[in-house]
């Protein structure tokens, strides 16, 4: 179990005082200055050293992506963008941090930053997130009247931060259909290449990265690449926030080492399963797009990118949806279909056609009312999505479903069966009144 | 030029071109709905996806990849693409099945069956049955104009009409509202579109669900025959194909001509066809007791015959309209000559623009392809959007090129569909301009391909000579016109109006021009002329040899009756200077013949008979005496030298404002005075677009 002293997110329960006066009481900014005179290719390299994966779901190496920022600018300034459009059904990691840890988001995008030559952060917030906003508007308020941002501050890098508030649509959460919307324009994810880090927001050269990537990264550095590389298992190291959601007993958010295995993760944190473990059906790891596992293949699963992508699903944002033997599991996953149906942009075809047919499929799934091959159909529907799409909802949309169908195809034999059989109940003939 | 493998041939392309089009240069078909050469890139159809070879597991769209975006292989290898790999046929089977799925089936009452990219693209790359079982999503239909029927159940969302309303038309009034699978295009309030160019949708729209509204449910594609032209509906001489059935025109599409019109043609030359049909002259009229009487040839021929042997030769006078071909120009100028007159004139508008002083100041030297060139662009007296819409398009992409193009008005402040700097009204700025003040003349001056336009809104008045002496000094002094480049342009509105002047359809020595034969004329003949004020025209015989009964029949005398510019093969020349030739589709109505055979058998009764029978004797004579209109498809260049006497002219100078010819767009000639569409299009113009949807 992480101990006390590893932690990043010190207030993550917002028990503490929340003001720029707490987060430095709690050792944020601290030495920011320092940091930032030892230079960008120090903070890069300590960066990569660190091992730390971009915390919104794909895993991709953040020192590796903060390098690819051009070093000299062309003309062109260049931003930072912070994805805090957190709209992943069951994911509630970086609310937590904008409402009650924002200075550590803050003091992340100023390193952040300075460390890829940004002229300026612009951190996108979901729509929903009101009181989130305010009170991260209310912690960049402070850096500035404290000159620990904007213009000739105390740190000794310009550097300006804005905060966006979206207009609540999951797509926005995407990186460059968050750089579109940025823009003013509809949220629809661009073609890549060109990737942000050439033509991101206004043509200019731009990473986007997650809350949580930017908000470690002053500690991370302030800490050393060494102590966070020390926690977790080789290839995913450090600390993460883990999201308990579902039938466990407490559910809750918690920083725990990465590779802390799903026992000791719902034993320590989440007071164990509803009904006891005998009681767990099945558990999605990573958020609503990652695939749904089986009980017995998860308890004793190592929690990280490695170990999911093991058991056939993936880590994604470690929102992990705990599901007991009370849950009808296929109209768990239709209801995911709905929801990215609703959510998808209707750019591109696969998407904007499949989505709808998949959660009309598995809504007659639901029922029973379909026939067997429907099953192998759909599977066939969700490979036709997969890869297909300009960006990745389509494959968020199909994996659900080839979750489902790997791990509970007899399940849904099982409705369909109940349901032929009852096809024919003896009911009186219903006749017309005349 | 880069070097990749497609399916196996190595080949080279230039470095800028995408995945598909290296594809298709590699001799390989790659399927396409979004993706269009003219329109930026959607990629959202991903019915492209091809096998980029050590790429990711995943397919690519190769639209949106550019050739640059290949890595080459672990030891330099030429990347490699694939486009008939098992991943690549699953991929387009599983997009086209997506497509279809929400696609009515309702190939047999839809316009488009026949030549229809998604029926094409279905039977070629897609399967044969559908695994579809729910029900198909329904969308309402829009109201977008008069001319575009929307049936919207049928669209697949690519977005080309989009795409191309906001980039080459110039309008943000079409777009895609709503997301996922309730995403729908529309003009959101439901009202017409504004644009000129609107039509064109129905061709990017790759299925049914833009199509034309006037040739809604009335033929099929492959029973028309096909016939390649020009358009005349104004001097741009747009690249067309009139598609007929028996005698009747049916529908008029665009051809391909980059130096012309792309693949663009205006909402006029697109719709005008229901005028061919309506108050068509189809037998000869002779007036008897005040009133037009139906006749025979010969009847009017024998009307004409006494009216000229009791007039005076040098009271005998011919005007040419804005709808004639050169061929008959020439025929009715070398019989008026024969008759002992030198009363001919092409210059209906009164424009002054004098074939004596050369080609070059008259023709729009830098020509519609060197817009794309310039760098500043002075537009004087004219409304481009109205006057050649194709060729504002033209100005238009120019000015959305990664390199600033200024452009300067002097006249109307009207919405040119791109920004412009409004200098002034009338000549005054423009002598200004000429006398090197002004802000705009050192833009002239410093850029690399300047231009002038000058339309015949700054021409056609009482002080048009001067006010072309004006912009041809100022173009000299400005540079426009310098080595290896004439940015000297003159922009017609008439299709006929250049070939006019080539062959010197303008008076004689001693001989009167329009205002002059209107005002005491014994005998007129009008060839298509009807944008005249007849009524000066007092005592006169007229004769009038055209299509359409306009004001010109409505004046007549005699009415002979003569072939529209679909029923006849003639030359016209464009505002360029560019000979084309139209083709016969069908022919025309009842008695009506081709005019240069009317003026040939009226020779004959004349006793002055005209030295050729047949069209090729009459081409052969005209390229004799004007061998550059044997060229088809050239521009002989006009000289320098010609805009250095232009601007010798001079004169007084007057306070008007300049006002383009064209009041309204869609009314502009005979032919679509009488389309029922073009009536339709012109009253909601008027009214500011305000219908409500039906």
């Amino acid at each position: 179990m992480l101990q006390d002293k590893d932690r990043i997110f010190t207030n993550i329960y917002g028990l503490f005082d929340r003001s720029l006066k707490g987060a430095m009481a709690r050792g944020q900014w601290d030495g920011t200055k320092a940091i930032i005179d030892k230079g960008r290719d120090w903070i890069i390299n300590e960066m990569k050293a660190s091992g730390l994966r971009g915390r919104g779901g794909a895993g991709f190496p953040t020192g590796l992506k903060w390098s690819f920022m051009p070093k000299q600018s062309d003309g062109r300034p260049s931003y930072l963008v912070v994805n805090a459009d957190e709209s992943e059904p069951g994911t509630c990691k970086d609310r937590d941090i904008l409402r009650h840890d924002p200075h550590t988001l803050v003091e992340g995008c100023l390193v952040a930053g300075f460390a890829m030559g940004a002229v300026a952060a612009y951190i996108y917030v979901r729509g929903e997130f009101i009181r989130e906003r305010e009170a991260l508007q209310r912690a960049i308020d402070e850096a500035y009247d404290a000159r620990l941002i904007g213009k000739d501050n105390i740190n000794g890098y310009d550097f300006d931060i804005y905060v966006h508030h979206g207009a609540g649509a999951y797509i926005c959460g995407e990186e460059t259909a968050l750089l579109e919307s940025l823009e003013g324009k509809k949220g629809q994810p661009r073609l890549k290449p060109p990737f942000p880090a050439n033509m991101g927001l206004y043509g200019c050269p731009t990473t986007v990265n997650n809350v949580e990537s930017i908000a470690v990264a002053p500690t991370i550095l302030r800490r050393g690449a060494a102590w966070f590389s020390s926690i977790g298992r080789p290839n995913n190291v450090g600390t993460k926030l883990f999201m308990l959601v579902g039938h466990v007993n407490t559910p809750c958010t918690v920083e725990e080492a990465m590779g802390i295995t799903f026992r000791e993760l719902v034993e320590k944190h989440g007071g164990g399963i509803r009904g006891g473990w005998d009681n767990l059906l099945a558990v999605i790891p990573g958020g609503a797009s990652c695939p749904v596992v089986k009980a017995e293949d998860i308890i004793d699963c190592p929690m990280d990118f490695d170990g999911l992508r093991e058991r056939k699903s993936s880590f994604g944002t470690a929102a992990v949806i705990v599901m007991d033997k009370s849950t009808d599991i296929v109209k768990a996953i239709a209801r995911l279909s709905y929801f990215f149906k609703h959510e998808s942009c209707g750019q591109c075809t696969p998407c904007r056609e499949g989505t709808g047919w998949m959660w009309r499929v598995m809504e007659r799934l639901v029922r029973g009312e379909a026939q067997k091959r429907e099953i192998d159909m759909l599977l066939d529907v969700t490979k036709q999505i997969e890869g297909h799409t300009i960006c990745a909802l389509g494959d968020a949309a199909a994996w659900p479903i080839q979750g489902l169908i790997r791990n509970f195809r007899p399940e849904i034999e099982r409705r369909i069966d109940e349901f032929t059989r009852n096809a024919h109940r003896a009911e009186p003939v219903l006749v017309a009144a005349e | 030029m880069a070097k990749l493998k497609v399916d196996g041939n190595e080949i080279d392309v230039p470095d800028h071109y995408t995945l598909l089009q290296a594809a298709e240069a590699g001799g390989a078909e790659v399927p396409r709905f979004c993706f269009h050469e003219r329109l930026s890139i959607a990629g959202n159809c991903r019915m492209c996806l091809i096998e980029v070879k050590g790429g990711p597991p995943k397919p690519a769209a190769s639209c949106a990849m550019g050739v640059r975006d290949l890595r080459p292989g672990p030891n330099g290898e030429a990347p490699e693409i694939f486009t008939n790999t098992p991943m690549v046929k699953k991929a387009r089977e599983g997009v086209m099945e997506f497509l279809l799925i929400n696609h009515p089936l309702d190939c047999p009452i839809c316009d488009q069956g026949g030549e229809c990219d998604l029926q094409d693209q279905a039977m070629a790359f897609g399967v044969d049955s559908s695994r579809y079982q729910e029900n198909k999503r329904a969308v309402e239909d829009k109201y977008i104009g008069p001319l575009v029927k929307t049936i919207m159940n049928r669209c697949i969302h690519c977005t080309r009409c989009v795409r191309f309303t906001t980039e080459v038309a110039g309008i943000s009034e079409l777009g895609l509202i709503g997301r996922g699978e309730d995403a729908e295009i529309t003009t959101y309030l439901e009202q017409a579109m504004t644009s000129e160019l609107q039509g064109n949708v129905v061709d990017l729209c790759p299925v049914g669900a833009l199509t034309s509204k006037p040739f809604a449910f009335t033929a099929r594609p492959w029973e028309l025959t096909k016939t390649e032209s020009i358009d005349v509906m104004d001097a741009v001489g747009s690249a067309i194909r009139v598609d007929s059935r028996g005698r009747e025109v049916m529908r008029i599409m665009p051809r391909v001509n980059d130096q012309v019109n792309e693949e663009w043609i205006s909402d006029k030359t697109r719709f005008i066809w229901d005028g061919l049909r309506t108050q068509r002259l189809d037998r000869p009229y002779v007036r008897r007791n005040g009133s037009l009487a139906p006749a025979t040839w010969p009847e009017a021929f024998a009307a004409i015959k006494d009216a000229v042997a009791k007039s005076a030769p040098d009271q005998i006078g011919a005007i040419a309209g804005d709808l004639a071909a050169v061929e008959e120009m020439y025929a009715l100028k070398l019989l008026i000559q024969s008759l002992g007159s030198q009363n001919v004139d092409c210059r209906q508008d009164g424009a002054a623009l004098d074939p004596s002083l050369g080609r070059g100041s008259y023709i729009f030297n830098p020509t519609i392809e060197g817009i794309e060139q310039a760098d500043a662009i002075l537009i004087v007296g004219a409304n481009p959007r109205f006057e050649a819409s194709v060729l504002n398009a033209r100005i238009r992409k120019r000015y959305r090129m990664t390199e600033p193009l200024a452009v300067g008005v002097v006249g109307e402040a009207v919405d040119l569909r791109y920004p412009y700097e409004p200098l002034g009204a009338g000549p005054e700025t423009l002598k200004e301009l000429a006398a090197g003040r002004g802000g705009f003349f050192d833009v002239l001056k410093n850029a690399k391909h300047p231009m002038i336009i000058v339309g015949q809104g700054a021409l056609a008045r009482p002080d048009g000579a001067a006010v072309l002496g004006l912009a041809a000094k100022l173009a000299e002094a400005a540079g426009v016109v310098k080595d290896g480049w004439n940015g000297f342009a003159v922009l017609h509105t008439a299709a006929a109006r250049v070939g006019g002047l080539d062959i010197g359809f303008v008076p004689g020595e001693g001989g009167r021009d329009v205002a002059g034969m209107l005002g005491g004329s014994d005998v007129l003949f009008l060839l298509g002329a009807d944008e005249l004020d007849l009524a000066k025209a007092e005592g006169a015989f007229v004769v009038y040899i055209g299509t359409h009964g306009d004001r010109g029949a409505h004046r007549a005398d005699v009415i002979l009756p003569a072939a529209a510019y679909t029923e006849k093969s003639g030359t016209y020349v464009n505002t360029e200077g560019r000979v084309q030739q139209t083709s016969r589709a069908g022919f025309a109505p009842g008695d009506a013949r081709e005019d240069w055979a009317i003026l040939r058998a009226l020779s004959d009764v004349l006793g002055k008979r005209l030295p050729f029978d047949s069209l090729a004797q009459l081409r052969a004579s005209l390229h004799q005496a004007h061998p550059h209109l044997a060229e088809i498809d050239e521009i002989l260049p006009g000289s320098v030298a010609d805009i250095g006497k232009a601007a010798q002219l001079g004169g007084a100078l007057t306070k008007t404002a300049f006002a383009s010819p064209v009041e309204d767009f869609y009314l502009t000639n005979p032919i679509a005075r009488a389309s029922a569409v073009m009536a339709e299009c012109s009253a909601l113009a008027r009214g500011g677009f305000k219908q409500a949807a039906e």
